[in-house]
């Protein structure tokens, strides 16, 4: 998955091991979003005609193409819904999470 | 000393400035013109066009947009410059504080100039002391040669790895960058020896990506703030260094944060900033030569602060008085303000006075200068409280 | 819709890079400015450095130690985006850095309104960097204030509406047409809810030499007071109903790239967002109006050719 994951962050405990200056690693997540989510976009990949219109318009980058198949990174999903609300085929179904 | 060939030339404090960039070989360089920094900027777009100098120049359309675009460049390694003068300075404000928050070592010439209203573009040093608590390196200077070697040093300073700091070089404006006079321009070899190339672990690459000037939450501000606060501490044994390693290599030392004269017997001081000290030397020399003891104390640096070498002032003299030419409304000149920390930290008992004046262009005389050293030797053992008089006031007031 | 150059290559949902440059972030669930962010981000690729002005945008994707942007990236100035990116390009090229992009993302209060004189220095200068602002019509990130790319009848924090004031009283700002005054190389206007128009014009605007500009007009749920499953939508009726238009300067010419014969409806659209809720018949009619002006002149002096 070309997508960055969830890192381990140790927080400083002397002050050099903060950076020199406001800068750090591109791309260093130390969270996940998941507790965002009410709402799970589960995927029916019978359904799913791979338009990737999905793919496009996801506001995270959550939605991942899989060898024609498509996959969600739950890490990362908000559970926005407008995956499931733009797909022609009706292939995504907003799923209430339990808690 | 190395051996080196004598180039003197005739030129402006601005035009010595100009040298010295180019001898420092920035990749960039993004101004905006203010009288008087102009000239600067004039040469150096010269220096850019005959191609003398390889760096890009970038015709920004604001101060605010020459900080910001010199901060870009830094974000990615690239050795910078800048040059603006008072309200140019005030409007750069908030990038000034970003600069030192984001440690972009980027060198700007400053030409003090009074800040209106009411206008004038004459000097005085309100616009730069206003922001001494910006997070920039402060050096002031005393005369052309001071300025360009200072813009050498500066580059060496600021990118110092423990230091990583933004540094300002403050001329007196018209006094310094529009008087002529003979500089010794150094020979590139020789600055190339001195200055190496400039390389920083604060920057963007593709080779190693990064997220910069990012936000950060309570839990690490102050740590942020602590580490920056540190970088300045660190940069006077820097200072030190770098004013001893030209002095060795060009022949000239400025003697670091503060250069004393004639303060080992002196009875009064007075503490000077920029180029009033010429005066303010010729003077002591006159009044020397009568039998009186008098020195002076030139700061170079406002910050980092010369609190050690104030405080170790303050155990061998009797009267300490500074010249401002700037002053905080409803308090005293920041200068003084600054000194007399120091004194209280050495609980110094010596006679104090605040000279405010000089503001707006107006010049300080020799007479007047003799008039503070003789107010401070007589303020000795007088008993006399400390005092904030404005000189040279043209008419008379209610006090 | 896009007119593409023949030697430039098509990027395509099916094509483009798999990997993600905006990711992890903090922004609202559905929200349109990041759609527009990771987008042009895939389009552009990893050799790219983006510039950030305080807004959204750099608030969601940099915080200490959740760095959202897997390319280099940089928040700058408010005012100064323009003017810091510029720099980064001309630092990066004196470095001898090669095949590389600069863009900015800023919000349309850090376009329109505080950063504009900046943009105009960089697009005076040629600068090789692309702006894209993406235009959620307020400041958001303050929590919905007006920016001068408000439209009329808007409620925002400051702009309330009451039995004084209709909600906002002026028009967005000509920020296209503003920028195109500038004999821009290229600018574009774009919408998230037509996706691969957008993916278009940054790929033409990556492979132009010089300033290039796109405002792309990008939803706000928590703003707009829209569901946040219908960001795309809402952008995409937006400009079906006309109030925003696709279009291109190029050559110094400029072409509308969508010319409905026939809109749909102003008021449905206005009406199922919270934000002009309270918009009486006569205010929405106001808004018909002005739109139909901008269309007349529009389509009077810019080429509607495919």
């Amino acid at each position: 998955m070309d997508r960055p994951i969830k890192r381990d962050f140790k927080r400083p405990t002397h002050i050099d091991d903060y950076p020199v200056g406001p800068q750090y690693e591109a791309g260093f997540l130390a969270e996940k979003n998941a507790g965002w989510r009410t709402f799970r976009p589960i995927i029916d990949n019978e359904k799913c005609i791979y338009c990737l219109i999905c793919y496009l318009v996801c506001p995270d980058g959550t939605i991942i193409k899989n060898d024609g198949e498509i996959d969600v990174d739950y890490d990362y999903c908000k559970g926005c819904g407008v995956c499931a609300h733009e797909c022609p085929k009706d292939a995504i179904t907003m799923v209430k999470e339990e808690l | 000393m190395l051996e080196m060939k004598k180039n003197n030339i005739f030129i402006s404090g601005d035009e010595a400035v100009a040298h010295g960039t180019r001898l420092s070989r920035p990749h960039v360089i993004a101004a905006y013109p203010i009288t008087p920094q102009t000239i600067t900027v004039e040469r150096l777009s010269e220096m850019v066009e005959n191609g003398e100098m390889e760096a890009d120049y970038m015709h920004v359309e604001s101060e605010h947009s020459a900080l910001s675009a010199a901060m870009g460049a830094s974000s990615v390694g690239a050795r910078t410059f800048t040059a603006t003068s008072s309200q140019g300075l005030l409007y750069m404000a908030e990038a000034m504080h970003y600069a030192s928050g984001g440690r972009y070592p980027i060198v700007m010439m400053n030409a003090n100039r009074s800040v209106a209203l009411p206008w004038s573009i004459y000097g005085d040093q309100r616009d730069s002391l206003s922001l001494l608590d910006s997070g920039w390196i402060q050096v002031y200077v005393e005369d052309a040669q001071e300025a360009l070697d200072m813009i050498i040093q500066a580059y060496k300073i600021a990118e110092h790895a423990k230091v990583l700091t933004p540094m300002m070089v403050n001329l007196d404006g018209f006094i310094l960058t529009h008087t002529y006079e003979m500089v010794e321009i150094p020979e590139q070899e020789m600055v190339d020896m001195f200055l190496p190339k400039f390389d920083t672990p604060n920057k963007m690459s593709f080779e190693n990506p990064k997220n910069m000037a990012f936000s950060s939450q309570p839990d690490d501000n102050t740590e942020f703030k602590y580490q920056q606060n540190k970088a300045m501490f660190d940069s006077i044994d820097v200072i030190e260094k770098t004013d001893q390693d030209f002095g060795e290599q060009f022949g000239r030392y400025y003697k670091g944060m503060v250069e004393e004269i004639m303060c080992d017997d002196a009875d009064a001081v007075l503490v000077t900033l920029g180029s009033i000290t010429g005066t303010v030397r010729v003077v002591a020399k006159q009044l020397r030569a009568k039998g009186l003891k008098v020195g002076i104390l030139k700061i170079r640096y406002m910050r980092p602060f010369p609190e050690k070498e104030i405080m170790e002032l303050s155990r061998k003299v009797k009267a300490i008085g500074v010249i401002d030419k700037d002053i905080s409304f409803g308090y005293e000149g920041t200068i003084y303000t600054n000194v007399n920390s120091a004194l209280s930290k050495a609980n110094a008992s010596v006679f104090k006075k605040n000279f405010i004046g000089g503001l707006g262009g107006r010049d300080i005389t020799k007479a007047e200068i003799e008039k503070m050293f003789m107010d401070l030797l007589e303020g000795i053992d007088s008993g006399k409280q400390a005092t904030v008089e404005f000189f040279n006031l043209k008419v008379e007031t209610n006090d | 819709m896009t007119n593409q150059t023949i030697d430039i290559p098509r990027v395509t949902a099916k094509n483009m890079t798999e990997k993600e440059f905006f990711y992890g972030h903090k922004a609202c669930a559905g929200c349109g400015g990041s759609v527009a962010v990771r987008l042009a981000l895939k389009v552009l690729g990893e050799r790219t450095y983006s510039a950030l002005p305080a807004g959204c945008m750099a608030a969601v994707g940099f915080i200490f130690p959740q760095m959202a942007f897997v390319n280099n990236s940089i928040i700058t100035t408010f005012p100064g985006v323009a003017s810091m990116a510029s720099g980064i390009a001309a630092g990066a090229k004196a470095l001898g850095q090669k095949d590389f992009k600069t863009v900015c993302f800023a919000g349309d209060g850090g376009t329109a309104d505080i950063g504009l004189q900046a943009l105009s220095g960089m697009i005076d200068r040629d600068d090789d960097v692309l702006y894209i602002c993406y235009d959620n019509e307020a400041y958001m990130n303050t929590g919905i204030q007006k920016s001068g790319l408000t439209p009329y009848g808007t409620q925002t924090t400051t702009t309330p509406a009451g039995k004084n004031l209709p909600g906002t009283k002026t028009n967005k700002k000509n920020l296209f047409e503003i920028i195109a005054a500038h004999d821009i190389k290229y600018a574009a206007t774009a919408s998230i809810g037509y996706p691969q128009d957008f993916i278009n014009k940054v790929n033409k605007a990556k492979h132009t030499k010089g300033a290039t500009f796109i405002h792309v007009y990008a939803s706000c749920p928590t703003g707009w007071g829209t569901p946040t499953h219908t960001s795309i939508e809402i952008a995409k009726e937006a400009v079906d109903c006309g109030l925003i238009f696709l279009a291109e300067y190029e050559n110094s010419e400029f072409k509308l790239n969508k010319n409905p014969k026939e809109f749909k409806s102003v008021k449905e659209y206005l009406t199922k967002q919270g934000r002009f809720k309270h918009m009486t018949d006569e205010d929405i009619e106001k808004v018909i109006q002005h739109r139909d002006y901008k269309w007349e002149r529009m389509r009077r002096n810019w080429s509607t050719k495919k």
